[in-house]
């Protein structure tokens, strides 16, 4: 397929493009671009972090599960784009210097532009923003030390990249179908195009965010016969908040959903900074999440005990159902050929719910149990109770029989023990290299008395500690 | 003087713009193929068939190598021959490279590798201490023991006496850059090997014995790893003997490198640890003697694993004296990846023992640790000697007592610990801990003829300095720590030196840039170097003056004879004229080692480094989830080559450290396949994981002995900093409860809230 992007300021239109080819390989192979460095070719590194921007803004991404053509008619500038065109270093790159920020060097391309991305934005809140890249050198101390220097730099105007150029607009053309064994590849410009061509191509591959299905391709070569890249679909983006609900577009971002959850529902938008990291959230979609109907995946059990609305599209045909019900057991969702997730609809709510999320790293990593909680109390009355979990079971699941025991009950630490003990009706965990199928019960029996203790005020949480 | 200025890295600009190279960044020749390894799917057994045909017929394959078309050695072993670098017949680990697969790109390469028809014969793999224990799979004959004293009799006839068990995990190093290797044919059959590597002599000789030359026909080039930690002392051979045998086989230059999940998978890692203890104590918690049990799971192949267990054994005393002492130390081989080199090489496993004890008196005699600590120290006053390890070297600059106190102090040890326990008072679900443990670390290669370097220095017409050394750059700032050395020894700025990449055609027979001797084995080398070509200098101006050669004076780029002052430019062109060599090779071997490891007699260490660090954490005792809130540090870097190089290998040695005790968890199935094999399983600190207030400070003072520039090395002694993170783990977890909570390593939030659970508290259940 033909793909049109901005490098480093310069426009290029690339011409029959595999579309499964990673920006990172591109770079490093095709394109002579050395300095994006690869060091797990999963996106839980961020040795390979360029900066991408469009009308939305400029954020850094993971180049080694983004696709070509995921860049259509953005701009790309990487490592070597950050240093002015006099040569000049960056702020951020002088900082590193000259605060030792850089010893192997290898994770410091991934660090100057996450960091010089940032600064462009004018984030300061440097954990959050570089939780997505590792270093194994230097104890992270002087690259913050670092960035806190640079912050009040000014912005070097060439980091502020040109709006995209006016190439051709993703196009609703025949799939492409190019050389070698390319699957044929297909961009909707927007979702009625997504819901003609895939009720017709029910087998092929859609592609959010790709930070799930980059992987299938980087490790475990998958090799679909055929492809659409949904991010040229603009209305299946956004977030619209009315009296009555959240409508959240499957295509939208975790960093987007953070900031309005933020103000609705402030233990999710802090569970979502947990989310994998900048780079995984700037790609990663709610609608992704959902669909690929992962045990783990952090949004579901949030949503779901926010008595979340699943809206699904097949054709001309739509239909919507509670999200729980959406997962049916492991690896297999209530998702019909050719049908895909439209957008979640979250009914207002005063804001009740806790979210708790449990791995082995805080930062980037993946839930070991994943519980929130959504307990309405009235008069000391537990008037309605719904608890989620990930990790607990083959899907996110509701603790039904744990909800039971709350609801009606008086909130007590009294009745909070009651419930957990029917936790084990609920769920029977398994043993995996995360965590042992005793720990989960336990914690997932925890949190909820975790809940209760943060609802009378009790400091329940490391993070909120301060030395 | 360049020499302890604190000069940025001397690539920093290159790291930070992109422009710095590795191994996989070098641009190749046209032409270039690209290898991958195909794996074993079963931890032991036999290989009974290997049809490589569909591999033949994937797209871009150019060659597929099994070990039938090895025509010379089939070994990558750094030390006992028993490594093969394809399997033959038998299958020793899950994940044992069976073939090589050479093609067209690195993708096509790692894609038909998956495809072969392999048809093996599994057996029952051994896989934990217990299984080893059983079928007697070990490397050497029996357990090696070190010792002094009637140890039981000093046991028995203790006031208290406690045992113990304590598991510790290995350790993925997760270097940034996976390894990699290139190798370019050339004429008359030579090979050009670049390799993202430690040990480049390594890397010479087995790619040598495996193409059938001499190692003159090898010439191997390292400009800088994306960090090692070890983890390239020898995981690298594999792969430099790959695309040197591909590149022989094909006429062809041939590239290698590990997909991540390859990478963790093939390679080894830090060897975990079963130790078990017997202690006898008087009421203060002096030791009287202590017997300890060491049992190592090493995989496989023996690689680096008789020194890394020689070096825990030498480290189970860290800073305390034992006056009766037994170490026995099983070293197992099991069916797993070959344990290897890590960053401490055993002695931060040895250290933990101890420190494990300390901690575990102290809980029983109710008594602040750090007291505990402080009665078993080396040296104090008595009649009798208390500096004499159980290996029977004096510890004879035993600083410790003074740094620990001034670092109690700057940290406010006393009052936190105070108010920690107040603070627990009040915290129904939190708990917080604190915790201050000393290091003691040996300094040498206990293989003592490792203890050498070599240099090589050119002095160019126009005043530039040209210099090699055989040290490797891991990003440990070895290539300016040195270069410092050599600007100063000229008096020149540090602009005026160029240290180009390691290259075993400029400077041969290194060791391993290992032990923490980078600078100190190649700065002596370097030194020495130098002051052959300034003698040199100094023998011609002092002729041409009319005075003596210590008269020269070489300073600020100047040379000053008498009252006449020349630029170090000007008296290097005037040698020129005067046909003077400005050419040298420096040599260096540490001097007063004697060690004799099967007896456990000796000197192995030139002297020791030290250091203490505070750790301060919290716990929660629902989930176990826990945080690094504060360290402050003092190190001994002796009088540093450049602090801030150091204090960044402190930093990044102390997060390292902690990392290893806390979130970093290696996991084997029951068929011996790891599951931890990508950084989305295995857990490395992250940025928020560093603690939130770090201090780290030098203890400012020469080494007694005469190091370069009266230095100290500082690349491993650091890790073992994060040893006071678990303890104070151990000190928040036994906050909950009476009974001893028996905390094991690593402390990841299941084994933090389960050992809450065994020292009786936790909010629930």
């Amino acid at each position: 397929m033909n793909i049109t992007f901005r490098l480093n300021g310069e426009t290029l239109a690339l011409t029959d493009v595999a579309p499964t080819t990673t920006l990172l390989d591109w770079l490093r192979e095709t394109r002579g671009l050395t300095g994006t460095k690869e060091g797990c070719n999963e996106g839980d590194c961020g040795a390979c972090t360029v900066m991408v921007t469009d009308e939305a803004g400029a954020r850094a991404l993971n180049a080694c599960i983004l696709f070509l053509p995921q860049l259509q008619g953005k701009s790309v500038r990487t490592v070597e784009g950050i240093a002015g065109p006099d040569g000049t270093l960056h702020p951020v790159q002088e900082a590193m210097v000259g605060h030792h920020g850089s010893q192997c060097g290898f994770c410091t391309p991934g660090f100057i532009v996450t960091m010089a991305t940032a600064h462009l934005n004018g984030r300061t809140d440097h954990d959050v923003q570089l939780a997505g890249n590792l270093c194994r050198c230097t104890g992270y101390a002087p690259i913050i030390r670092a960035a806190e220097a640079a912050a009040g730099s000014p912005v070097p105007e060439h980091m502020r990249d040109a709006p995209p150029p006016p190439a051709e607009k993703p196009t609703v053309a025949e799939a492409t179908g190019s050389g070698g064994n390319s699957p044929a590849a297909f961009q909707p410009a927007d979702s009625d195009a997504l819901a003609q061509w895939y009720a017709d191509n029910p087998d092929a591959t859609l592609v959010a965010g790709a930070t799930d299905v980059g992987l299938w391709v980087t490790k475990n070569f998958h090799d679909p016969d055929q492809i659409a890249f949904l991010n040229g679909c603009a209305d299946l983006q956004g977030v619209n908040v009315t009296a009555d609900e959240i409508h959240i577009g499957a295509m939208t971002t975790l960093t987007a959903l953070e900031p309005v959850m933020e103000d609705l529902h402030p233990s999710f938008a802090a569970m979502i900074r947990r989310y994998g990291s900048v780079q995984v959230r700037n790609a990663a979609t709610i609608g992704g999440n959902i669909a690929n109907g992962s045990p783990i995946g952090d949004g579901p059990p949030a949503l779901i005990a926010l008595g979340a609305t699943l809206h699904l599209r097949q054709g001309d045909r739509r239909r919507s159902i509670p999200l729980e019900d959406f997962f049916l057991a492991y690896g297999k969702q209530d998702r019909r050929a050719g049908e895909f997730v439209e957008k979640i609809t979250v009914p207002r709510q005063p804001d009740r719910l806790r979210c708790y999320k449990l791995s082995k790293r805080f930062d980037q990593d993946i839930s070991a149990v994943c519980g929130c909680f959504s307990v309405q109390v009235e008069g000391g009355t537990v008037s309605r109770a719904r608890i989620a979990f990930g990790g607990m079971s083959g899907t996110p699941q509701r603790a039904i029989a744990t909800e039971n025991a709350l609801t009606g009950q008086p909130w007590t630490q009294d009745t909070v023990r009651r419930a957990m003990a029917a936790m084990s009706t609920d769920f029977t965990p398994m043993s995996d290299m995360r965590a042992s199928a005793d720990y989960r019960m336990q914690t997932a029996r925890n949190m909820l008395l975790r809940c209760w203790h943060e609802d009378a005020g009790t400091p329940v949480s490391v993070l909120e500690v301060r030395p | 003087m360049s020499v302890a200025k604190p000069l940025p890295h001397d690539s920093a600009p290159l790291h930070v713009t992109g422009a710095a190279r590795y191994v996989d960044d070098i641009p190749m020749p046209a032409g270039t193929l690209h290898l991958a390894f195909g794996l074993s799917d079963i931890a032991a057994g036999r290989l009974l068939s290997l049809d490589t045909g569909p591999v033949r017929a994937a797209p871009g394959v150019v060659a597929v190598i099994t070990a039938a078309d090895l025509l010379f050695e089939n070994d990558v072993s750094p030390s006992s021959h028993d490594e093969p670098l394809l399997a033959e017949e038998a299958i020793s680990y899950l994940g044992q490279p069976l073939f090589i697969v050479v093609a067209t790109s690195h993708l096509s390469a790692r894609r038909a590798a998956r495809i072969a028809q392999v048809e093996t014969e599994a057996e029952d793999p051994i896989l934990t201490v217990e299984e080893a224990l059983a079928r007697n799979s070990r490397f050497e004959e029996g357990p090696r023991v070190y010792g002094r004293g009637d140890v039981a009799a000093a046991i028995e006839g203790a006031a208290h006496r406690l045992t113990g068990r304590l598991e510790i995990g290995g350790q993925e190093h997760f270097y940034l850059e996976g390894q990699a290797a290139a190798a370019l044919p050339q004429d008359n059959g030579d090979m050009v090997v670049m390799s993202s590597t430690q040990h480049p002599t390594e890397i010479q000789h087995k790619v040598a014995e495996a193409i059938g030359v001499p190692m003159h026909g090898v010439r191997v080039e390292t400009r800088r790893m994306g960090g090692g930690f070890g983890g390239k002392e020898s995981q690298g051979n594999a792969l430099a003997v790959a695309c040197a045998v591909a590149a022989r086989a094909t006429g062809r230059p041939c590239k290698m490198r590990y997909d991540r999940d390859d990478d963790m998978v093939i390679t080894g890692k830090r060897h975990d640890f079963r130790i078990e203890y017997e202690v006898g104590f008087d009421d203060n918690g002096v030791i009287a003697g202590i017997d300890f049990t060491h049992y190592t799971r090493c995989g496989w192949a023996q690689d680096l694993s008789l020194p890394v267990a020689d070096r825990a054994m030498l480290h189970a005393d860290n800073a305390y004296f034992l006056p009766a002492v037994r170490i026995t130390s099983h070293r197992l081989k099991t069916n797993t990846q070959s344990a290897t080199a890590f960053r401490g090489f055993g002695g931060p496993q040895g250290m933990l023992g101890i420190e494990r004890v300390m901690d575990h008196i102290a809980t029983r005699l109710v008594k602040d640790p750090v007291a505990v600590r402080r009665c078993n120290f080396y040296g104090g006053g008595g009649t009798e000697p208390r500096n004499l390890t159980p290996y029977g070297q004096q510890v004879t600059d035993f600083i410790l007592p003074d740094l620990m106190s001034r670092l109690e102090e700057t940290a406010g040890y006393t009052s936190r610990r105070a108010a920690v326990a107040s603070w627990n008072a009040e915290n129904a679900i939190l708990k917080k801990g604190i915790a201050l443990t000393p290091v003691k670390f040996g300094i040498s290669f206990t293989l003592t003829h490792l203890n050498q370097a070599g240099a090589l220095v050119h002095v160019y017409q126009d005043g530039s300095i040209h210099l090699n050394h055989g040290g490797t750059e891991m990003g440990q700032g070895l290539f300016q720590k040195v270069a410092q050395v050599a600007a100063t020894r000229f008096g020149v700025d540090i602009s005026a030196v160029r240290i180009t990449a390691t290259d075993t055609g400029k400077v041969p027979n290194t060791s391993a840039t290992a032990a923490s001797s980078g600078s100190d084995l190649n700065g002596m080398a370097v030194q020495n170097a130098c002051d052959t070509i300034r003698t040199r200098l100094a023998d011609l101006m002092a002729g041409r003056h009319q005075t003596l050669p210590s008269e020269v004076i070489f300073k600020d780029g100047k040379v000053h004879v008498g009252s006449a002052t020349y630029s170090f430019a000007e008296v290097v062109a005037e040698a020129y004229v005067a046909r003077i060599s400005l050419s040298a090779t420096g040599f260096y071997k540490t001097p007063d080692l004697a060690w004799d490891r099967i007896k456990g007699e000796g000197r192995p260490f030139f002297y020791f480094a030290y250091g203490a660090a505070v750790t301060e954490v919290v716990i929660d005792t629902l989930t176990g989830e826990n945080r690094i809130l504060r360290a402050d540090i003092l190190h001994d870097a002796g009088a540093s080559l450049n602090p801030e190089i150091d204090i960044g290998q402190i930093e990044g040695g102390y997060v390292q450290g902690a990392g290893w005790l806390t979130t970093e968890e290696l996991v084997w199935d029951d068929k011996g396949r790891l599951r931890t094999h990508a950084p989305s399983t295995y857990k490395i600190p992250g940025c928020c994981d560093r603690p939130d207030i770090f201090n780290v400070a030098l203890w400012d003072a020469p080494n007694n002995e005469a190091t370069v520039y009266r230095s100290k090395a500082v690349g491993e002694p650091p890790l073992m900093l994060g040893i006071s993170a678990w303890s104070a783990l151990c000190d928040a977890v036994q906050s909950c409860g009476e009974t001893y909570a028996d905390l094991q390593a690593p402390a990841t939030a299941e084994e933090i809230l389960a050992a809450v659970g065994r020292a009786g508290g936790g909010g629930a259940d």
